[in-house]
């Protein structure tokens, strides 16, 4: 059971060439962490994946447990397991963050199939408390006038209610004050199961203080460059990027 | 008029003047500034066989589907009322306006029609004068507050034409809420409706006023609303446009006392080769007024709509907030949004602010909402449905706001399987 990513290449639509063979598996139960520089690709690895219409991949493959998730549409994608973490979540107006999690959790439903609301609210309350958001965010518009933390928080929110498979956080930890980092934290570590796998994409090693990762790797010109246990992110924080020695990253 | 019925000598006269005016005015005509965009031929009722078609009441009633116990329930299908049920205390007077015509002459000789119109169909507010038969009068005295909601539902059954008329006066710091909902019997026959609700807010009272327009889509309406606004009395128009092949909706709302405020409020979800038309003007007589006007347009199809604003600030009407928005969310690439807002300030320290915007549905929208599992069709329907809650929202009462949004999610299902 793996998410597996091999020789993934992708172009934006004009043909400038992104992801130039990414080669990477997570295996169920394990928490991978790509880091790299600005501009490597971490971002559209994950918008990829998540099967971003943007991007064409142009050779390579996605499979989850086995199944080539690769000619799957967006929605398709996500009903089969994978849930992508947005870094700058959208904006959804007169949609209740409620109504919002509860329409996600019905299209994984055999037609004429109903939500149970009162094992729906159940479940979300307790999920939002442990993630401290106030009741009163079920019925605020998603991520409408959230903070930069509220939303970050609200991801990880329909993360838990969704259980996906495997989920990519990207960026997660961007624009989160320290408090709002622990608790973002605590709902990733509380998703932690031998059945699921995560991958974190993350600028700094601080987020990894907080979400202990198996393994670490590192992104650059669209490659992953260098694999490593957790001591590679302190490695990297210590010496930054150019330790790596790339010249195409000087 | 029903023939048993004695007119009170006002309004027979009144009814002579506006046959005689509607017959010497002009129809509109391309060019005329206020029917810019505006596809006149809508105005061509020939095609209106003018015979009733026999429709079952008791079907009807039972169909007029609404709020849960409101404080009085009309029923009419081609003017006559067919169904009543009141629970308000004595004071206030709820009645057909056949019934206020005789019990409250004087009262409603005081408030009705008393505007001009004026933003284009001066010519149909007269034959609607002419021809008025019937409706609702809700006179709601001093100090009286109605926490529940008063609905009417306006049956057209067969080629014909009504000329529903909702007049509410309320009385210094009063409160009323009033639903019309306007239906077509079947779904083939084309009907026309010329609707009028003059709405007269008094001092410091609370006034909210929901219009429905859920005809067939081969029904035409023609709907004017002309409120009036005294000092800190708060009114509230909104009007739901899901149905008819045409509608035409003419608001004024004039400012007459210092802390009026009124807010203009619609929603319209025209679809396939509908057309509706919506011309408004927030005239700010009084200084230290405010409205706020927001209308959202969500268009399927081939359909159109225009919107043309105004707001108009008097020479004396210093410290004068107003707000004007429309916005378009164009659902397909065939779909026609014409948007004239306007602004004329002739008075000092004043906000105001006039917009209209036309914009699609982002892909990155889309994404995020795909991305959650929810399919494209499904993720354009609840971000189209959420762009119109933002108005809905406004109502602040549940079971108004539950009762608009399931025309609103009805008209969105029709969408969906077409």
């Amino acid at each position: 059971m793996s998410l597996q990513i091999n020789n993934l290449h992708a172009t934006l639509e004009n043909g400038t060439e992104i992801l130039k063979g990414v080669n990477l598996e997570i295996p169920a139960g394990e928490i991978h962490a790509i880091m790299g520089p600005n501009g490597s690709g971490k971002s559209t690895l994950s918008k990829v994946i998540a099967g971003h219409e943007s991007y064409v991949p142009t050779a390579g493959h996605v499979l989850l447990d086995g199944i080539d998730i690769s000619e799957m549409s967006i929605d398709e994608r996500s009903r089969a397991g994978i849930f992508l973490a947005f870094q700058y979540p959208n904006e959804v107006p007169g949609v209740s963050n409620a109504n919002f999690i509860r329409a996600a959790l019905q299209a994984r439903l055999p037609k004429g199939e109903e939500i149970d609301a009162v094992a729906y609210y159940k479940s979300l309350y307790e999920k939002m408390d442990l993630l401290e958001m106030d009741r009163k965010f079920t019925g605020r518009a998603v991520n409408e006038g959230f903070s930069g933390g509220e939303k970050k928080r609200n991801e990880i929110l329909q993360m838990m209610m969704l259980s996906p498979k495997y989920c990519i956080l990207d960026e997660t930890d961007s624009g989160l004050d320290i408090d709002a980092l622990k608790i973002v934290a605590k709902g990733v570590n509380a998703m932690r199961s031998p059945e699921r796998g995560m991958l974190l994409i993350t600028h700094y090693q601080r987020l990894l203080d907080y979400i202990k990762p198996d393994h670490v790797h590192v992104m650059a010109e669209g490659r992953i460059v260098k694999s490593g246990g957790p001591e590679l992110a302190l490695e990297l924080e210590e010496k930054g990027y150019d330790f790596l020695k790339e010249p195409a990253l000087a | 008029m029903s023939s048993t019925t004695t007119l009170p000598t006002w309004l027979q006269a009144r009814q002579q003047a506006a046959q005689q005016r509607y017959e010497s005015t002009p129809t509109p005509k391309r060019g005329d500034e206020a029917w810019r965009f505006a596809n006149i031929k809508q105005l061509n009722f020939e095609n209106l066989t003018g015979i009733p078609a026999p429709a079952d009441p008791a079907d009807l009633i039972s169909r007029s589907v609404g709020i849960e116990n409101p404080v009085a329930k009309f029923v009419f299908l081609n003017d006559e009322l067919i169904h009543s049920k009141i629970s308000l205390a004595d004071a206030i007077i709820c009645l057909p306006l056949v019934e206020a015509f005789e019990k409250h002459s004087d009262l409603v000789e005081q408030h009705f029609m008393k505007q001009e119109t004026r933003l284009g169909s001066a010519k149909y507010a007269a034959l609607h004068e002419a021809s008025v038969r019937n409706g609702v009068f809700v006179h709601v005295p001093e100090n009286q507050i109605i926490d529940g909601t008063i609905e009417v539902h306006h049956w057209i059954s067969g080629g014909v034409t009504i000329f529903p008329h909702t007049l509410i006066v309320t009385g210094k710091s009063s409160k009323v809420r009033v639903v019309d909902i306007f239906h077509s019997a079947d779904t083939e026959t084309s009907g026309l409706a010329i609707a009028f609700n003059d709405l007269c807010a008094g001092q410091n009272s609370r006034l909210d006023y929901i219009a429905i327009q859920a005809l067939n889509e081969v029904s035409r309406i023609i709907s004017i609303n002309e409120t009036s606004t005294a000092r800190d009395a708060r009114a509230k128009g909104f009007v739901l446009n899901t149905g008819a092949a045409w509608a035409r909706n003419e608001s004024l709302s004039r400012l007459e006392g210092p802390g009026a405020h009124s807010d203009m409020l619609s929603v319209s979800i025209p679809a396939r080769e509908q057309e509706y038309d919506q011309r408004t003007f927030q005239h700010h007589v009084s200084e230290g007024a405010y409205s706020d006007l927001l209308y959202k347009n969500t268009l399927y199809g081939h359909s159109k709509t225009v919107f043309s604003g105004l707001i108009f600030v008097d020479e004396k009407a210093h410290h004068t907030d107003a707000y004007q928005t429309c916005r378009n969310l164009l659902m397909t690439d065939d779909c026609e949004a014409n948007s004239m807002p306007g602004l004329e300030i002739n008075a000092d320290q004043v906000k105001c602010s006039h917009g209209s915007t036309s914009a699609q549905i982002s892909d990155e929208e889309i994404f995020y909402l795909q991305a959650r599992g929810i399919d494209p069709v499904r993720a354009r329907q609840l971000i189209a449905r959420g762009f119109s809650v933002e108005v809905v929202e406004r109502l602040e009462d549940e079971a108004v706001e539950s009762l608009v949004l399931s025309y609103i999610d009805e008209k969105f299902n029709g969408i969906a399987k077409d």
